[in-house]
């Protein structure tokens, strides 16, 4: 897929979303949407059920062919890719943007390791010549699936799953599945990462935990991440600019603070009942 | 005794080959969904294949018959593939996102287009074969009855355990096998994760189609002759083995493979030639009542 200038995004912007809109026969899902994700920060995304949050990341994944607009990504060597005319697995393999989902989809069946090893197809399938030279077990491709290896390893061992990497993901505890479905994203050594509430049905430490892993992706890795969230004690503590919709519209955005005290988004977020909308705003 | 033995003998022999074929039907049904009815045919035509590339490896003045034999599993196992691999392009692919009996009539269809293209290109004619592999052992006689163990019989069966062997490996071990495992289970997640899902599936069909080309193989070498309707009862039976052993279970293809062998042989031997068919097919009716999924099938779990 050809690279594109990336015009009307600033240079330090990742992605850049402009004029979106979806439409599902009359329901306007998404109208005129635009925001921007910065690089190496976290950019949540946070809204009322139904604001339209999921529906954005599934035009960004390619999941949905917008009715309009524009979603660029760029890279860091500058390099642009409009999202909407990638598909399938090209999104990962070559603008480099990994999801998760809202309920899990680890593939069962498949031990931890192999959940992390999957994510690494397209690296390995370089290095085995196309299965050809795998098959015939060349040298290069040895390297690759050790290299692999490695990179599943650490990825096990940030998330504590050293020890159990030959269960079945399905098996595992769901904090732990819930963090795999990370690393793995991880694994395609993405770009962006999107995430789709990750501590929906988390506890207080796991989410404790999370927002840790997160924040050592986005410091130690140089990460950039698009976060849905509901959880606001995870969006605040972590989100470096929040983004707020209400039904497909953006209706504030800025840093957490700024937007925690935004009547608006308050409103938006809780009917008018303006004390329970402080005390949820507060992570309380 | 020794009969009992020579009949153990003869089924296995033919269960190997049920079995290479009822693999290709249970790896699609795993990743696809669907049954590829044209996988007997495919099977067919690895037999012609394997009967050309001979014919022509004699021609030019081949004698030594191991060469001959590697050369003609080559080249079977090659072209029957090519086969596999149009097929699902020509096929199957055009409808994977159409509603889900689309690729099934498109599997009849097709099947019927290879049944006759293979009558018409070649004829209709039973084409046999001398003999390629001749000789044995006799292992043991008893109340007059010699139990023989011929040396294409000991071929087959080796030729299966490898292939059986290498192929488990290929499935559990390497990054293919783990794609191909990742796109049973979650074909949108697999894409996500940057695996060419389509391409991923056409793998599936080049390799099911590569098994039943060695099928195809052993068919002629065991039977010497094949025909250009051979493809349907064989897949039938083939895919019944496959729903015998529990669809999708790449062990269970092997076992069910073995058991319509089995009982088909046993069956012959001890009852009547003519109805060996309506036993494999009433085992497997009373298989499927007891254990709706065959015998290695994992129940389907859903989640709420």
């Amino acid at each position: 897929m050809s690279a594109v200038p990336a015009s009307t995004a600033a240079p330090d912007d990742i992605l850049a979303v402009s004029g979106l809109t979806m439409r599902f026969g009359g329901i306007v899902a998404i109208n005129d949407l635009s925001f921007t994700a910065r690089r190496g920060q976290i950019s949540a995304l946070i809204g009322p059920n139904g604001a339209g949050k999921t529906t954005v990341f599934n035009c960004i994944t390619g999941f949905y062919k917008p009715t309009a607009g524009d979603i660029r990504l760029t890279h860091a060597d500058g390099k642009g890719y409009v999202l909407q005319t990638l598909n399938d697995f090209r999104i990962c393999k070559v603008a480099k943007v990994a999801r998760t989902f809202q309920n899990i989809r680890l593939f069962p069946g498949l031990t931890a390791l192999e959940n992390l090893m999957v994510a690494q197809h397209n690296a390995l399938m370089r290095a085995s010549g196309f299965t050809l030279m795998g098959l015939l077990g060349m040298p290069g491709w040895r390297a690759a699936e050790k290299a692999a290896l490695d990179l599943s390893s650490y990825w096990l061992d940030r998330i504590g799953l050293y020890d159990r990497a030959d269960e079945a993901a399905g098996n595992l505890p769901y904090g732990d599945q819930r963090r795999l479905e990370i690393a793995r994203a991880m694994c395609t050594e993405p770009a962006l990462l999107c995430l789709d509430e990750p501590a929906a049905g988390l506890n207080a430490r796991e989410s404790g935990e999370l927002n840790e892993l997160l924040l050592s992706i986005r410091n130690d890795r140089g990460a950039s991440i698009l976060l849905i969230e509901h959880d606001m004690s995870v969006v605040m503590e972590i989100s470096d600019h929040v983004t707020v919709l209400d039904y497909g519209v953006r209706i504030a955005g800025g840093t957490p603070q700024h937007v925690r005290d935004d009547p608006k988004v308050i409103a938006a977020y809780l009917g008018t009942d303006e004390e329970t909308a402080i005390a949820v705003m507060e992570g309380t | 005794m020794a009969y009992f033995s020579q009949q153990l003998i003869n089924g296995l022999v033919l269960g190997s080959i049920y079995g290479l074929i009822a693999i290709g039907y249970t790896m699609v049904y795993g990743i696809v969904g669907m049954i590829n009815f044209a996988h007997g045919d495919i099977f067919m035509i690895g037999g012609f294949v394997a009967l050309i590339t001979f014919l022509i490896l004699v021609s030019i003045g081949l004698t030594f018959v191991p060469v001959i034999l590697l050369l003609v599993l080559l080249v079977a196992m090659a072209m029957t593939a090519l086969y596999g691999w149009s097929v699902e392009r020509i096929a199957y692919r055009p409808l994977r996102h159409s509603f889900r009996l689309a690729p099934m009539l498109s599997a009849i269809g097709m099947s019927f287009a290879l049944t006759n293209f293979a009558q018409v290109a070649q004829g209709a004619r039973v084409k046999p074969v001398p003999p390629i592999v001749t000789g044995g052992y006799s292992l043991f006689e008893r109340d007059g009855f010699v139990v023989q163990l011929s040396n294409i019989q000991i071929i087959v069966v080796i030729t299966t355990l490898v292939l059986l062997a290498l192929f488990t490996w290929l499935v559990s071990r390497t990054r293919l096998g783990r794609d191909m495992r990742a796109c049973e289970q979650d074909q949108t997640m697999a894409a996500l994760l940057g695996v060419d899902v389509d391409r991923t599936i056409s793998m599936t069909f080049v390799i099911g189609a590569a098994l039943a080309a060695v099928a195809g193989m052993m068919y002629l070498l065991y039977y010497g002759l094949v025909d250009f309707f051979m493809g349907f009862v064989a897949g039938i039976k083939a895919f019944t083995a496959a729903v015998l052993g529990g669809i999708g279970s790449l062990p269970g293809a092997m076992l069910g493979g073995l058991s319509i062998g089995l009982i088909e042989t046993m069956w012959s031997a001890y009852f009547s030639v003519e109805y060996k068919d309506v036993a494999a097919f009433s085992i497997l009716i009373v298989v499927l009542i007891f254990l709706p999924t065959g015998l290695l099938g994992r129940p389907e779990v859903e989640k709420v």
